[in-house]
């Protein structure tokens, strides 16, 4: 296996431009060499079958059977040197400590709009900004307490963030579940390799909540606010409960009275510190944002205005992820630390600025359009490969909205052995998104969740556009 | 506990109970259809309608169904996505209320549980259904078997477990009780009744199989089946895992163990209820309820579970924090009056 391999000219993860494997894939290369077909099928199907029963799925939206579907996962693991990964760590923690310093600021001083670094235009236009919030002073001065950015790595192999989720970044279960799944299926290569745990997420992250919980309550109650059953996500919400041992509630599980929360149990009203929320701030309290919110609960900002109940995310996080903003990201870094960003944006194009405007819509079939505020892969032109209608539209769009629009060149993200069929493998595009945890330091589980485009030449690698993911391997040495 | 999660649990816990005793039924049944000759298809009715009626969804059934032929009462019973209780639907229904309390279940229940309901919306359960019924059954009552070991081998033994125990145990009583009233139109309306044929007997065995009983009662009153002892058997013996004293004991338990109180006392209506039904089942005879008739005792006795399925809900899962009077009183208190 393997030997058909080719890693033409993308800047491939495991092979150099020559064909030589990289030295710390050496082992994996070895094993897979070693391997039949027949062997990998038979492991590759086995881990298939455990997802599928443990019910580590996705729900598929507007499927009237209730279809869930299992993530796609490829048996290829991603392995990161420890000294790349250093790297990229530093540069994370760079970039959140100045995302939470922009927070900060733009919901108090705003001194970064004052000194005409960012256009004030920007800041109030943005979809996410709550104005609600300004002076409010949250818990420990933290906005964003999980962070998912994306990385990609393009020809050259240097790392770039692609975009930051500083609302609900999800994905991480897969991260954990993934490991688990590559530790049965292949457990003598862990020891020979030597590759660095993720299993502590969990911990970590309670122990973030648990910070983060209002003064003087000595032993918080902590819960996670999940959409419900049918959210997308919904095995991670319970899965991420489950390993916290926390409960997982339901909007309608919570009340509150006297701006202090409770959950509704068996033997009554019990109080509730710290809620890891993964909802969306338009639906968290229908009586201060979408009245029509079936998910919330009514009153809960007010309670958590008043410091008894601590939110994660905080509110309002989301105009650090609005994709004009993040135009401005390496100059808050400047800003706030007076530091040259570790990890460098991809060049973007602001669709409201004349110039590059000018450029975007000359250059439509040339370049990615993306929608400032949109998720999941959706809202986005891919310029080299649209068709002359689908340009059409996203011209229209740009121009009629053109706050809400940005442009980059297309990167050909950097590709890894992917296996497709009969023991096949090819190159498929990878990302990686790390989850970075802002607590009473910032921790970083070594690697992320890598996720892989499975369809040939596709540069898209949302589960829903038919993506797929790896095990992330973050090795102890360099090779 | 969360209210919300108790309440996924109880019902997690009955639609598994359901869909074992529907296995059990369908299957005796068709199993003792093999025993009689000469079936005319009004024979074939007199059979099937009765185990639809024990179902209590009567109704139901003939709105899809003109006819109780076996195809018809099989597949409504088996499969039917608009029977609510069919079997199929109560393993869907386990499981989606499984996947709500995901965090508070096991993960090998969890996974025995999928592993179920993905075999039953599978395209191989339908084959198998078609080549080997008993199969197919074997493969549920297996199931839920092992379900039961998991979840006595796994669980902690905490509030969640209780409602477990009280959606099992209420459930268990009510389809005993509705098994055993399938073949209520050969007895007398009240009285005990006299000589029985050789088929009816055959049909008060298959009583027992379906529930899981011919074994035992065999242990106990030797090899004669009557309506007499299949009935004492089922109903008041104290002893036999699945008879309806058994179940509305281990059901009365489990809720005062919610609660704590002790025995002989309750502090709600579902203990009320429960304790009062413990009571009447372990000092009667068989013969009173005969005196009754069979078939109007089990009725009011189905009645008294809605009851305490009600208080239970009333008590634990619906509560109503903010009721009007309680509201008004709240904002009342937090006028400012300068």
């Amino acid at each position: 296996m393997l030997k058909r391999y080719a890693p033409e000219t993308f800047f491939d993860e495991m092979y150099t431009a020559a064909g030589e494997v990289r030295p710390h894939y050496r082992r994996i290369e070895q094993c897979l060499t070693g391997m039949t077909p027949e062997e990998f099928d038979r492991k590759r199907e086995a881990v298939d079958l455990a997802f599928l029963r443990q019910g580590i799925t996705f729900n598929v939206y507007g499927d009237s059977q209730g279809t869930e579907r299992i993530f796609p996962f490829d048996l290829v693991p991603r392995i990161i040197p420890q000294k790349e990964w250093e790297q990229v760590e530093r540069g994370l923690v760079q970039r959140i400590t100045a995302l939470n310093l922009f927070l900060h600021d733009l919901y108090h001083e705003q001194r970064i709009i004052k000194d005409g670094v960012i256009p004030p235009y920007y800041v109030l236009s943005g979809k996410h900004f709550r104005r609600e919030f300004v002076n409010f002073n949250v818990p420990k001065d933290i906005y964003i307490h999980v962070c998912g950015s994306d990385l990609i790595r393009g020809a050259d192999g240097k790392y770039m963030v692609l975009e930051d989720n500083a609302r609900c970044p999800s994905g991480v279960s897969y991260v954990l579940e993934n490991r688990r799944a590559m530790k049965r299926t292949f457990p003598g290569l862990f020891e020979q390799v030597g590759v660095q745990p993720v299993d502590h997420y969990p911990q970590e992250l309670l122990k973030m909540l648990q910070y983060i919980a209002p003064a003087g309550v000595a032993d918080p109650t902590v819960v996670l606010l999940t959409p419900g059953a049918y959210n997308s996500a919904y095995f991670e919400h319970t899965y991420l409960a489950r390993q916290m041992g926390i409960e997982i509630v339901e909007g309608r599980d919570l009340l509150v009275r006297d701006s202090r929360v409770f959950m509704r149990t068996t033997k009554g009203l019990q109080p509730v510190h710290v809620i890891y929320r993964r909802i969306d701030d338009d639906f968290i309290d229908p009586t201060v944002f979408r009245r029509d919110s079936m998910l919330g609960v009514p009153g809960l900002v007010n309670a958590y205005r008043s410091g008894n109940v601590s939110l994660a995310n905080s509110i309002g996080t989301g105009i650090a992820d609005d994709k004009v903003i993040y135009y401005f990201v390496p100059k808050m870094i400047k800003y706030y630390l007076d530091q040259d960003p570790l990890i460098d944006n991809v060049p973007t194009y602001l669709a409201n600025e004349e110039s590059d405007r000018k450029y975007i819509l000359d250059n439509l079939d040339q370049l990615v359009v993306k929608a400032a505020n949109e998720s999941g892969g959706y809202g986005m032109l891919m310029g080299p490969q649209a068709s002359k209608e689908e340009i059409a539209v996203f011209r229209k769009k740009v121009e009629e909205d053109p706050r809400n629009y940005i442009a980059q060149p297309m990167i050909s993200l950097s590709r890894h052995p992917t296996h497709v069929a009969d023991g096949n493998f090819e190159g498929r595009h990878v990302d990686l998104r790390p989850f970075i945890l802002y607590g009473e330091k910032i921790v970083i589980v070594p690697g992320g969740l890598t996720r892989v485009a499975l369809r040939k030449g596709s540069l898209v690698v949302n589960s829903s556009q038919g993506g797929g993911s790896k095990d992330t391997w973050v090795l102890y040495g360099d090779d | 506990m969360l209210s919300r999660v108790a309440n996924c649990l109880y019902w997690m816990s009955r639609y598994i109970e359901r869909a074992e005793n529907t296995a059990r039924l369908v299957d005796t049944n068709l199993q003792l259809l093999l025993d009689f000759r000469n079936l005319n298809e009004q024979r074939l009715a007199e059979h099937w309608l009765p185990i639809v009626q024990a179902t209590g969804d009567e109704e139901a059934f003939f709105k899809l169904h003109p006819k109780a032929t076996a195809a018809a009462v099989t597949e409504f019973l088996v499969f039917q996505p608009e029977n609510s209780n069919s079997l199929v639907q109560s393993i869907c229904q386990a499981r989606e209320n499984a996947r709500m309390v995901r965090d508070q279940i096991t993960f090998e229940l969890w996974e025995e549980l999928n592993r179920l309901y993905l075999f039953v919306r599978s395209p191989r359960a339908r084959d198998l259904w078609r080549s080997s019924p008993s199969e197919f059954f074997q493969e549920i009552k297996a199931s839920s078997l092992h379900m039961i070991g998991i979840t006595y081998a796994t669980l902690l033994r905490n509030e969640g477990w209780y409602f477990l125990q009280a959606g099992k145990f209420i459930e268990r009583a009510d389809k005993t009780s509705r098994i055993l009233d399938v073949r209520y139109q050969t007895l007398p309306e009240k009285g005990m009744p006299t000589n029985i044929s050789q088929a009816e007997a055959l049909e008060w065995s298959a009583i027992l199989r379906s529930c899981s009983a011919l074994d035992s009662y065999k242990a106990l009153y030797g090899a004669d089946v009557t309506p007499k002892s299949v009935a004492e058997f089922l109903l008041i013996n104290a002893d036999f895992s699945r008879s309806i004293l058994f179940s509305a004991n281990l059901l009365d338990q489990s809720l005062r163990r919610i609660s704590g109180v002790p025995e002989g006392r309750f502090t709600n209506d579902a203990e009320r209820l429960a304790g009062r039904l413990v009571s009447e089942l372990r000092f009667s005879t068989i013969e009173e309820v005969f005196d009754q008739g069979l078939h109007n005792y089990l009725d009011v006795l189905q009645q008294k579970l809605n009851d305490i399925g009600n208080a239970l809900f009333q008590t634990y899962i619906f509560q109503s924090f903010s009721s009007l009077e309680e509201e008004i009183l709240v904002q009342q208190e937090e006028q400012q009056q300068q």
